[in-house]
């Protein structure tokens, strides 16, 4: 991503000096207010993007809590910045937030106060979920049910996990000051009530605020081709694009489905530059795919929506829904989600 | 509503010193007192189309106070009439308190006559069910109230009700210290079979570490033991055994189901309606929403009253991070002031070093004393706190974002006016809002909550005009000439403001920075730049407009609103830039049929040379500012519309230079006499005004317009001013040398 890097520097460069002729010193307010005008003049996403690669950090994690979190399906949200979260008082959290948990559940009710609640949470780092040293530490939040009867092997049954994660996320570190923590990426797993309790509490305490990611066609048919892109070892499912057509009373949906090798080789003989995916290699393979399937069945995809992509490394539905399936690329599927996450937030 | 309020505050005071007994005079004050408010209001409110509704509410008001003056005395003993009044009199009472609640002055004169034992059991049941509060209970009624109970008057039935209604309403009685003094009390009734459950209920709401006392935890022990496993009693002893673990050893059940039942509530619905008064708007009902076109809406599920969080303070930083705090930390943290005290401006600025911060930054929206504090803060975290959170709100919020949502539109508008009402109040636009504009402008169809997003448009904060232009101006640009012409009104009113607004912040700004590291010269002629890139770009607009929507009076009024303030700039904000309108703008209101528009343009080319003379003075005087120079280009132009004007109203020699017409063309017209066509007398505008001079003069004759000349032109001129053109007065007077003689006269060039 170097060429990029100068690009984008170059660019910043100007921009900020242009600044100066009219405002006095550069608050991170108005640094903000630089990276927004930014990302609205100029193409929302970068024209180029890296295909996923293994991160060496990635070496580090905790291949259990990897195996957790690959296979599930995930909801996605974007965070705008963590005010006065610190990395040392994660247990405090876990107590608050079971209590604010609990007393939620019995909101309306006369709280019982004390340490006999029924769910408990639990707060862990993900060590090594991140992209370079700068990003902030990954971290993990369990609702955890507990058993009522007090037998020897009691098994603490799992009812809900979120996770917050930033994965290559300079561009909003640089503007953001020290009493802020980034982990603008929050994925859930559980019932929908838990989700909004353990952000309300997020929310009131760390004056953070979350957004339900949504992931447009324009992002999805990036994802379909870097997830192409990626070398596997074994192919576990086949490629798979969905199509929505809105028409009454109910949607039709057209799956599109190709052998994920011979997705690939369309891939490689549209992809030019090596290690890089580009706009136009992006277009050019989704149109090869359009032109297909117009010569089998006369119809133009283009027309429709792209609502989700399925290929090995993963499945994302425009709706914020994710499944990571490949260990290797999980860095690179959040890297982008990461992104756009942030370009939400902004 | 008001009235009932403002005679809370005042009285409140007085009345906690007073006794029941000279209660009643006092109410009578308090009832003159809310006659004269309403007369009051009704004056206010006369140019109100909604006169009518003010004396139904009136009405309604004195029956209010009827019905209570007749509660006050007690029964009258003729049975019959007894009766209907009665009725009547509840009726009303009922009628206010399920609409929209009884004030606090009304619930403790119904609370005095319930349990005084005035009326029978039936009534005193009816009144305290319908005992609503508007807002609050004061702390006063209920210990006044209680004071009753140690009586005796009433009845088991009627104390017992009376137990529920205080533990329904406790969370809207404004202090609880008294109440809390009370306790003893509320424990020995404990005893009582029949009242136990509801004073258990009251004493859990009520009991802090302190009351928990070991005579107490035995008294309840033993209570358990006659009366068995009773839920409510359990409920005391758990808060008993959390707040003082060491004096009951009794094991309690672990895991507990309800102890109280909240279903039975009789107040439930008015309590929901109370809660919402006091909150805000109530949320839309949820809606779920199928299809991936609509995102999930967060707000609805997470926040469930209003999209602005409510006032917290921020104690977490200090309870969460107790670990490693140091004993510094513990002494400022009990030095601080939490917000929820925080009432009146004094307060704030006694208090300002050590306020605590909400612990949700949005909550500011709606607090005016913390907006102050905003205005003053140095911590940028603390503006980044509200920046993150209003940009996504916004996001969020907004409507066109969303497909087939337009059910929230007035939820939105509303969120819309307590930012603008924010903004206005710091006289300082927000940056979310700047970021929202960037992406909401392009989506924009110009016609949702458009007076609030053209207000947003005219906060946002100063900065570079030729950044913003691709991102906002461009799309404000093609919206603007596809509307409607009432649009294009409202869009130049918003740039008027915004051109303001801007002017205002570097006025002040330039003033109170005069030195800096960089020098003032760059920085001011950016500023500079910005600014006269702004004027340059509704002269665009404006003209555009006018040949669109064809000289149109009303457009034409809003444009010269614009150019009146640019032609003061220099003046009335002290900032070197004069910029003139363009002939586009120009040419049109001078030929306008409209006497106004003309009268208008003449005042502001008055403006326009007082502003140059000034800086030309200026430049005499302070030879440091050169570098603000006005060029020669701006006084050429300047006397060169000035000559114009005077060619064509006064001296009736128009367009000598730069404009010809064939002599042919205007044969063919039928107008080869043209040259005085445009003057005083003869110009479309003031034509009417010249032939009812001259018949005003001499209504018999026949009228000649030609006639006026001479010393009857300076009587057509008198009378012109007489009828309002000041204007054009301050325009001639300025202008135009006039000598004794009538003409010719000399125009008063500006020298460059």
């Amino acid at each position: 991503m170097d060429s990029d890097d100068t690009a984008e520097s170059t660019l910043r460069h100007r921009t900020s000096s242009r600044l100066q002729d009219c405002c006095i010193g550069a608050t991170p307010l108005q640094k903000r207010i630089e990276s927004v005008r930014k990302q609205v003049s100029f193409v929302p996403t970068p024209p180029r993007r890296k295909i996923p690669q293994c991160s060496q950090l990635q070496e580090d994690n905790d291949p259990q809590k990897v195996a957790f979190i690959l296979h599930k399906q995930w909801t996605l949200y974007s965070l705008t910045p963590l005010y006065k979260f610190s990395y040392t008082n994660l247990k405090e959290y876990s107590r608050l937030l079971s209590a604010f948990i609990a007393a939620e559940k019995q909101k309306g009710l006369a709280v019982e106060v004390g340490e006999d609640v029924s769910v408990k949470v639990t707060f862990s780092t993900l060590l090594g979920m991140k992209g370079t040293q700068r990003d902030s530490e990954a971290f993990l939040v369990q609702i955890l049910s507990k058993s009522q009867l007090p037998s020897e092997n009691r098994e603490q049954k799992v009812l809900w996990t979120g996770w917050f994660c930033c994965v290559f996320g300079d561009s909003l570190l640089e503007t953001i000051p020290e009493d802020f923590t980034c982990v603008p990426l929050f994925l859930a797993n559980g019932a929908e009530t838990n989700t909004a309790l353990v952000g309300t509490w997020f929310q009131k305490t760390f004056d953070c605020h979350f957004s339900p990611l949504a992931i447009n066609a324009f992002n999805l048919s990036w994802m379909a081709a870097m997830w192409t892109a990626c070398k596997m070892d074994q192919y576990m499912a086949a490629t798979e694009l969905l199509w929505s057509v809105p028409c009454s009373p109910q949607s039709l949906d057209i799956s599109y489905a190709i052998h994920p090798e011979d997705a690939k080789a369309l891939w490689d003989s549209v992809h030019k530059t090596p290690g890089e995916v580009t706009q136009e290699e992006v277009d050019l393979f989704m149109d090869c795919l359009y032109s297909h399937f117009h010569r089998h069945f006369k119809i133009h995809l283009s027309a429709t929506r792209l609502v989700r992509v399925s290929t090995s490394v993963a499945s994302v539905h425009t709706d914020g829904k994710i499944k990571i399936l490949c260990h290797k690329y999980l860095i690179g599927v959040l890297a982008y989600l990461t992104e756009l996450a942030i370009f939400q937030i902004d | 509503m008001s009235p009932q309020k403002r005679v809370k505050d005042s009285k409140a005071q007085k009345r906690t010193s007073q006794g029941s007994d000279s209660y009643q005079t006092n109410f009578v004050a308090l009832e003159e007192e809310n006659l004269n408010d309403s007369k009051c209001s009704l004056k206010h409110g006369q140019d109100n189309p909604m006169k009518d509704y003010g004396h139904v509410d009136d009405e309604a008001e004195d029956d209010l106070k009827r019905a209570m003056r007749y509660f006050e005395k007690g029964p009258v003993k003729t049975s019959q009439m007894k009766d209907k009044t009665l009725e009547k009199h509840f009726r009303t009472v009922e009628n206010v308190a399920w609409k929209s609640g009884l004030a606090p002055e009304g619930i403790d004169i119904l609370l005095n006559v319930a349990l005084s034992g005035k009326f029978g059991n039936a009534v005193n049941t009816r009144i305290l069910k319908c005992m609503i509060p508007a807002t609050l209970v004061s702390e006063d009624s209920v210990v006044k109230a209680i004071s009753w109970l140690c009586v005796g008057k009433c009845s088991g039935s009627t104390k017992v009700l009376f137990y529920r209604w205080l533990v329904a309403m406790f969370d809207f009685i404004d202090h609880k210290e008294q109440i809390n003094l009370l306790y003893g009390f509320f424990f020995a009734s404990l005893q009582d079979d029949a009242l136990c459950p509801y004073v258990c209920h009251l004493l859990y709401l009520l009991t802090k570490k302190e009351n928990v006392k070991p005579f107490r935890v035995r008294k309840l022990l033993s209570l358990q033991a006659k009366m068995g496993m009773q839920p409510h009693l359990q409920a005391l002893l758990s808060l008993y055994k959390f707040f003082a673990p060491t004096l009951i050893s009794v094991s309690l059940p672990a895991r507990k189901k309800i102890y109280f039942k909240n279903s039975d509530n009789l107040w439930k619905t008015a309590l929901l309606a109370l809660r919402q008064r006091n909150q805000g708007p109530p949320p839309e009902p949820v809606k779920l929403m199928l299809g991936p076109a609509n995102v999930r809406p967060l707000k609805r599920k997470w926040n469930s009253y209003s999209v602005i969080p409510v006032l917290n303070s921020s104690s977490y930083s200090k309870e969460y991070g107790k670990k490693g705090m140091a004993l510094s930390d513990y002494l400022s943290s009990n030095g601080s002031f939490p917000l929820e005290q925080l009432k009146s401006f004094p307060q704030l600025l006694k208090n300002i070093h050590c306020l605590e911060l909400p612990s949700q930054m949005g909550a500011v929206l709606n607090n005016s004393l913390l907006l102050h504090y905003i205005n003053c803060v140095k911590d940028e975290s603390v503006l980044l706190r509200l920046y993150h959170w209003l940009s996504q709100t916004l996001q969020e919020e907004c409507i066109w974002y969303k497909v087939n949502n337009y059910e929230h539109g007035k939820e939105f508008a509303s969120f819309l006016d307590t930012i603008i009402r924010a903004q206005c109040f710091l006289q300082e636009g927000f940056y979310s809002c700047e970021t929202f504009l960037y992406k909401s402008l392009p989506l924009w169809d110009g016609l949702c909550c458009r007076s609030q997003f053209l207000q947003l448009v005219s906060w946002i904060p100063f900065s570079s005009f030729s950044e913003m232009k691709p991102l906002l101006f461009d799309h404000l640009a093609q919206l603007f000439f596809t509307s409607t012409i009432y649009f294009k009104c409202s869009v130049l009113q918003t740039l008027r403001e915004l051109l303001q607004n801007w002017l205002l912040w570097l006025s002040t700004d330039i003033h109170m920075k005069p030195v800096m590291d960089s020098p003032l010269e760059s920085t001011l002629s950016g500023s500079m730049n910005s600014v006269s890139e702004l004027i340059h770009y509704v002269g665009w607009l404006s003209t555009t407009a006018v040949r669109l929507e064809s000289n149109n009076t009303f457009l034409l009024h809003f444009i010269l609103d614009f150019y009146e303030k640019v032609c003061d700039v220099y003046i009335n904000y002290n900032l070197p830039l004069v910029i003139l309108f363009p002939p586009g703008i120009f040419y049109p209101t001078l030929l306008s049929l409209d006497s106004s528009i003309l009268n208008q343009l003449c005042y502001i080319m008055h403006r326009y040379r007082k502003n140059l003379t000034a800086a030309k003075k200026n430049e005499f005087i302070q030879k440091t500012k050169l570098q603000f120079r006005f060029s020669t280009k701006t006084y050429q132009e300047f006397n060169h519309y000035l000559m114009v004007m005077v060619g064509c109203l006064w001296t009736s020699r128009p367009f000598q230079k730069g404009l010809y017409i064939d002599h042919e063309v205007l044969e063919k017209a039928g107008v080869v006499e043209y040259k005085s066509s445009l003057n005083l007398v003869h110009h479309p505008a003031l034509l009417s005004y010249a032939v009812s001079f001259l018949l005003q003069e001499c209504p018999e004759e026949r009228v000649s317009m030609s006639s006026i000349r001479g010393k009857k032109w300076n009587w057509y001129l008198d009378y012109l001013f007489s009828e309002g053109l000041q204007g054009l007065q301050l325009f001639i007077k300025s202008s135009i040398h006039r000598s004794s003689v009538p003409r010719p006269e000399s125009i008063n060039h500006i020298e460059h």
